[in-house]
């Protein structure tokens, strides 16, 4: 008994840090624009494709690459891809639409729509036929007494608390974290300051996309089969953790990220699996109903 | 013209217009296939026009009006299968004979509707305390509560869904040989725009509308916006149960996937696309969404591509959708003469631009 909830315990680690890595890529845009990027989960998705054609271009062409120089050489390209396709889409969609001043929840629409194009796209562009992702690192078991703990398992959860440190880092010490916190406070006197707005935002969709790189690659090498609408509904409920935890604060989105997770895989541990969302959300609601503004969110006092 | 003559006018338009539609239905010039398009104009119209009240009109941000819809389908067509439908998969036998349903259908339809009022409870009282994004949540997280609930639900079929509704209505037409469907969806759709109309020209429409431009000094002065808040919900949620019920009965098969994520996002996608806060915009949006829907279904996968490719193209040349926050009147002027709209808030329409919170 006490060996099957420690093994649940580290699933519940796994399926919650991918959660997280994709809730702070909600957050980090939310915090600066206040637009729920609905085509993040689609972004997360894209990525997990990148990863998949990158790794077969160079096993074509560099039979020599394996194990981790692999890993490191896709990370690396597919968060620069990634990250190409976040910036592109805000470019093309978004900003456009923010210089014109529209309300705010056209943008929310727009994204909904970008998500719609990626998920949609992929499918006319590849076919119905779900892929199998290569599994690029050599598998290592390590067995403590009953447990069973995958160095693939131990990657994920070590990966996303250290996405976390960096961006903490990021967010709280650098320059440019300043900026971004100093646009989600007040955008008008913002450029006001000489901070180049523009560049900040780009700069924020470039480290989100590129955060859903990493959960991206992680997950298909953890849960293998890809297919297009992959990440709508993880990414919808990656979202609502973030909330929970409090969107604007990433120490919250990550928190969130790791309690949604944690408890979808307790309850299938002890329930049938399609109570998984009723209770989860169930839960989430009423710590919504306690705290309106999640675990870190700060109630904003608006000015008549 | 005289004053009295006008009142009628555009009832009078429209009544004939649907006298017009069911003859042609039912001299076979409207097939089986055009007949199921309009009826699916009808229940878009009713979903986008009554999403309209929360998200344009109060300016809320809601995303779950797929589960509303889903509590009404489910309520009607339960109702339906016990009352009207010998070898129901729920009962077994019919508890009335069938053809009370002839009767009776419109008042399962409604049922359903006041069932999703009752669940909305649920979203418009945390609504007095949260709002915004956070709203925004609980809303989705509704959605998904009343999707997997049904999911888990025995009566209901579980995943399979519930099916058979059809037989209450070929029993319509046994007593009656009508398209039934097609005159209900029409009649409540009007009813829903009408109702709407009214609610939103009314002293309860301005409060409402009070909540979108400044929650706060709405309360200040004197708006009770908890009360409004509780009105908008659930008010749009019941036409929602009215349109799940309608569209239930339409297909005679439901099951809790065609209630998720994707019902809600189409009427978003309606509302923003007819402009928010605008009736005539909802309508329209939701012809040309169903109809563009239609159109394309050629092009088979790549449709959804397409159809968010114009989306985002229309939001890039009129950010504030196709009517932005003007109606049909403000278009067309002559169109005044129509309908007894109250001259203060056309103008008040019309000096503001885009609306809502920043």
């Amino acid at each position: 008994m006490l060996s099957y909830l420690v093994q649940n315990v580290f699933n519940a680690l796994q399926w919650g840090s991918f959660y997280s890595m994709i809730a702070l890529g909600y957050c980090l845009v939310y915090g600066v624009l206040r637009l729920i990027n609905f085509a993040h989960g689609d972004i997360f998705m894209a990525s997990c494709y990148f990863a998949f054609f990158v790794i077969a271009g160079i096993t074509a062409h560099f039979a020599g690459i394996t194990g981790i120089p692999l890993f490191v050489i896709t990370l690396v390209v597919t968060m620069a891809l990634t990250a190409l396709l976040g910036v592109g889409i805000e470019r093309v969609a978004y900003r456009p639409l923010r210089e014109k001043g529209a309300n705010r929840l056209y943008v929310v629409i727009t994204a909904l729509m970008i998500g719609f194009i990626l998920e949609n796209g992929n499918l006319a562009l590849l076919g119905a036929s779900s892929r199998r992702f290569p599994d690029i690192l050599p598998k290592i078991i390590w067995k403590v007494g009953p447990v069973t703990v995958t160095n693939l398992k131990l990657l994920v959860i070590i990966s996303a608390f250290v996405v976390f440190a960096i961006l903490q880092f990021i967010v709280q010490k650098t320059t440019l974290g300043m900026s971004m916190r100093a646009i989600s406070y007040d955008k008008f006197a913002i450029p006001l300051m000489g901070i180049p707005v523009n560049t900040v935002i780009t700069f924020t969709f470039a480290l989100g996309s590129a955060l859903a790189a990493i959960a991206g690659i992680l997950f298909g090498m953890s849960y293998p089969v890809m297919d297009p609408y992959m990440g709508m509904i993880i990414g919808w409920k990656a979202f609502i953790a973030a909330v929970v935890g409090g969107i604007g604060d990433i120490r919250g989105a990550f928190l969130g990220g790791f309690m949604l997770g944690i408890i979808e895989i307790l309850v299938t541990a002890f329930l049938p699996s399609s109570y998984k969302d009723l209770i989860s959300f169930v839960i989430l609601l009423v710590i919504l109903t306690f705290k309106p503004t999640g675990f870190f969110g700060v109630a904003r006092s608006t000015k008549i | 013209m005289t004053d009295k003559s006008k009142k009628f006018l555009v009832p009078g338009i429209s009544a004939a217009f649907m006298v017009v539609i069911v003859i042609l239905a039912q001299l076979d010039i409207l097939n089986n296939y055009y007949q199921t398009i309009l009826m699916t104009i009808c229940i878009n119209v009713i979903m986008s026009a009554s999403l309209n009240v929360v998200n344009g009109y109060m300016g809320e941000f809601s995303c779950g009006h797929g589960g509303f819809m889903a509590v009404g389908a489910y309520v009607s067509s339960m109702l339906s299968l016990i009352l009207f439908c010998p070898g129901n998969s729920i009962t077994g036998k019919a508890l009335l004979p069938p053809e009370s349903a002839i009767f009776l259908f419109p008042l399962v339809i409604i049922i359903g509707g006041l069932a999703s009022m009752v669940v909305s409870l649920l979203v418009a009282i945390p609504s007095f305390k949260t709002r915004d994004d956070y709203l925004a949540i609980i809303t989705i997280a509704m959605n998904f509560i009343i999707t997997t609930s049904l999911n888990n639900i025995k009566v209901a079929g579980e995943s399979r869904g519930l099916m058979g509704m059809k037989s209450a209505l070929s029993r319509m037409s046994d007593v009656i040989d009508l398209p039934w469907i097609l005159i209900w969806g029409m009649i409540f759709a009007a009813f829903a725009i009408l109702a709407i109309h009214r609610l939103m020209t009314s002293t309860l429409g301005k409060g409402i509308s009070a909540v979108r431009y400044d929650e706060i000094s709405a309360e200040i002065m004197s708006v009770n916006t908890n009360k409004m808040k509780l009105i908008a919900f659930t008010f749009s949620s019941g036409l929602a149960g009215i349109a799940g019920g309608l569209f239930a009965h339409m297909l005679g098969f439901i099951n809790p996937a065609s209630f998720g994520i994707m019902k809600s996002t189409e009427s978003l996608v309606m509302v923003y696309l007819g402009g928010m806060g605008s009736l005539s915009g909802s309508v329209l949006s939701a012809f040309i969404f169903t109809i563009m829907l239609e159109l394309l279904r050629p092009a088979q996968i790549l449709k959804w591509v397409i159809i968010p490719l114009m989306l985002i193209l229309i939001m890039q040349f009129r950010p504030e959708g196709i009517m932005g926050q003007r109606e049909l009147p403000d278009v067309f002027p002559k169109l005044k003469k129509l309908f007894s709209v109250n001259p203060d808030l056309v103008r008040h329409s019309a000096g503001e631009g885009k609306g809502g919170r920043s």
